[in-house]
């Protein structure tokens, strides 16, 4: 593990989660460089999305450290937190687009009630974003039901990336789509983060996603990063795990929880 | 023995461990009434969507109550020659309990079962989570509006229920009954102190807030889909209707007991 952590963008150390009995995440180890596209890959259940919710700042770990530009986040206050979260954008899994409103004022939204942006200002730079995620003015005055999940994928990319934030979370950005779909949508991710040099965090059990959008590949499984590496170094790791996750098969050292927990 | 006492202790320290959340939950979104910014679109909306749409339900309601009860108390009073009371009973029952508990009940069902399938359809689907990567505090957008919108509200639509119920009883009186409509009016008048009305209003703030906070606590805190957005929305309502009718006694007590 490399020492040289305050030069990273985020830098997780030793992180634990437990709900209930059920510890999630084991002490947790793995870094983030700036303008860097990291993908963490695992299987369901694996603890990725508690990961990743913990670093945002929506969970509270139960020991451990996050360090995002060699600022520790952990048990931060109120006020802190805020000007903290405004560095993020998050796409989430389910979309999560705000139903009550049109999809303009969704992208807008980090706009105009987070930074108090003029209602028109931000209605502008909405449909700018849109059309990057190639959706185009007249979707803007539609509601989130009226779109196919693809849409609402691209609308809630676009929701992300309105404020410019720092730091891109995915959660399992394609999962739930056509391969084209899916394909489009890691397109856009790529350009998005390579154009202004965003760092990203995804997390996916998509391989397919993971090889396009990654710069750096970790596999979290029971809790811990058991192998990281860049992304061509996937097909080559010499960890069994790996081979096994990366191939699908049910033979192997993973043993799936087929009873119920 | 000291199984079932333990079990006693467990229930009353789970009530308090309740208790004790419901007020951290309704502290921390009261205190964002403090610090901008503030959402006074959100407000607005709310207030229209608890207090003007629900003038239609709290109407009707009203309007029975009070024939009912001039009814009622006309046939019971009869046996006694005490029918001149009818007025005046109608009056100070709709004034101190049945206006503001019955739209309490009302809007419980109608207001506080939509917040919380609101809220918790969106904590279910991460919309919430969202809100707060997008640098917005969910407590502050979406908890304290309705918060706010209850307590701002309720009174109004009691006022409303006040005057419609006594209308109602007014029907009943003179068009039913055959009392004289001049000397009904005097009646109703005549016994009403403000401190009636005022507890009244008194009773709506707080149960306005009880059912929106009630509302958006099991709707904020809903988890595992549909199911769990639906059991969020009976404890909103079974809980608003049983503290609406708790603190209805303990108002009460504190107005007029001695």
């Amino acid at each position: 593990m490399s020492d040289c952590s305050a030069a990273s963008k985020i830098s997780v150390r030793g992180l634990r989660k437990s709900f209930g009995r059920k510890r999630v995440l084991n002490g947790v180890d793995i870094d983030c460089d700036s303008a860097e596209s990291l993908v963490i890959i695992g299987g369901s259940g694996t603890g990725k999305s508690v990961l990743v919710k913990c670093i945002v700042g929506l969970l509270r770990p139960e020991a451990g450290s996050i360090r995002i530009d060699g600022v520790e986040t952990v048990g931060l206050g109120r006020g802190a937190r805020e000007r903290l979260v405004q560095k993020f954008g998050m796409l989430f899994q389910g979309s999560a687009l705000f139903d009550s409103l049109r999809v303009w004022e969704n992208v807008a939204f980090g706009l105009i009630q987070g930074r108090a942006m003029e209602r028109q200002a931000a209605k502008e730079i909405a449909l700018a974003k849109l059309e990057a995620v190639g959706l185009g003015p007249e979707v803007g005055n539609l509601w989130p039901a009226e779109l196919s999940g693809g849409m609402q994928k691209r609308v809630a990319l676009a929701r992300a990336i309105a404020t410019e934030p720092e730091i891109l979370f995915f959660d399992e950005p394609t999962t739930g789509l056509d391969p084209i779909m899916a394909d489009v949508i890691n397109e856009l991710i790529v350009k998005c983060v390579r154009e202004a040099g965003t760092t990203a965090v995804s997390i996916t059990h998509d391989l397919v996603s993971a090889r396009k959008i990654a710069d750096r590949i970790a596999m979290l499984h029971q809790g811990r990063i058991i192998w990281q590496g860049p992304t061509p170094d996937v097909d080559h790791s010499d960890n069994p795990y790996v081979e096994q996750f990366i191939h699908g098969r049910a033979e192997g050292p993973i043993k799936m929880e087929v009873r119920a927990m | 023995m000291v199984r079932f006492l333990a079990a006693i202790g467990a229930v009353f320290l789970g009530f308090l461990a309740a208790t004790g959340r419901l007020a951290m939950f309704a502290g921390l979104a009261l205190a964002t009434a403090f610090t901008p910014p503030y959402y006074l679109r959100a407000i607005l909306r709310e207030m229209i969507n608890v207090g003007y749409f629900s003038l239609p339900v709290v109407g009707l309601t009203a309007i029975f109550t009070g024939m009912v009860l001039a009814l009622q108390s006309y046939t019971g009073f009869s046996r006694f020659a005490a029918e001149g009371a009818v007025a005046t009973v109608v009056v100070l029952s709709v004034t101190r309990e049945l206006g503001p508990v019955i739209t309490g009940l009302m809007v419980a069902g109608r207001v506080g079962a939509a917040m919380a399938a609101e809220i918790g359809t969106m904590r279910v689907t991460d919309q919430i989570d969202a809100l707060t990567t997008l640098s917005t505090d969910p407590l502050r957008y979406l908890v304290l509006p309705r918060l706010l919108a209850g307590l701002i509200t309720l009174p109004m639509l009691v006022l409303v229920a006040d005057i419609i119920g006594v209308f109602g009883g007014y029907l009943v009186g003179v068009y039913r009954l055959g009392f004289n409509p001049e000397a009904y009016l005097n009646r109703t008048h005549q016994y009403l102190e403000t401190n009636d009305v005022v507890s009244g209003l008194v009773k709506a703030a707080v149960f306005g807030f009880i059912v929106a906070l009630m509302g958006c606590y099991h709707g904020y805190h809903s988890r595992g889909g549909a199911q769990g957005v639906g059991q969020a929305t009976t404890y909103a309502v079974v809980s608003a209707s049983v503290l609406i009718l708790v603190f209805n006694y303990l108002i009460t007590a504190a107005f007029f007991g001695r």
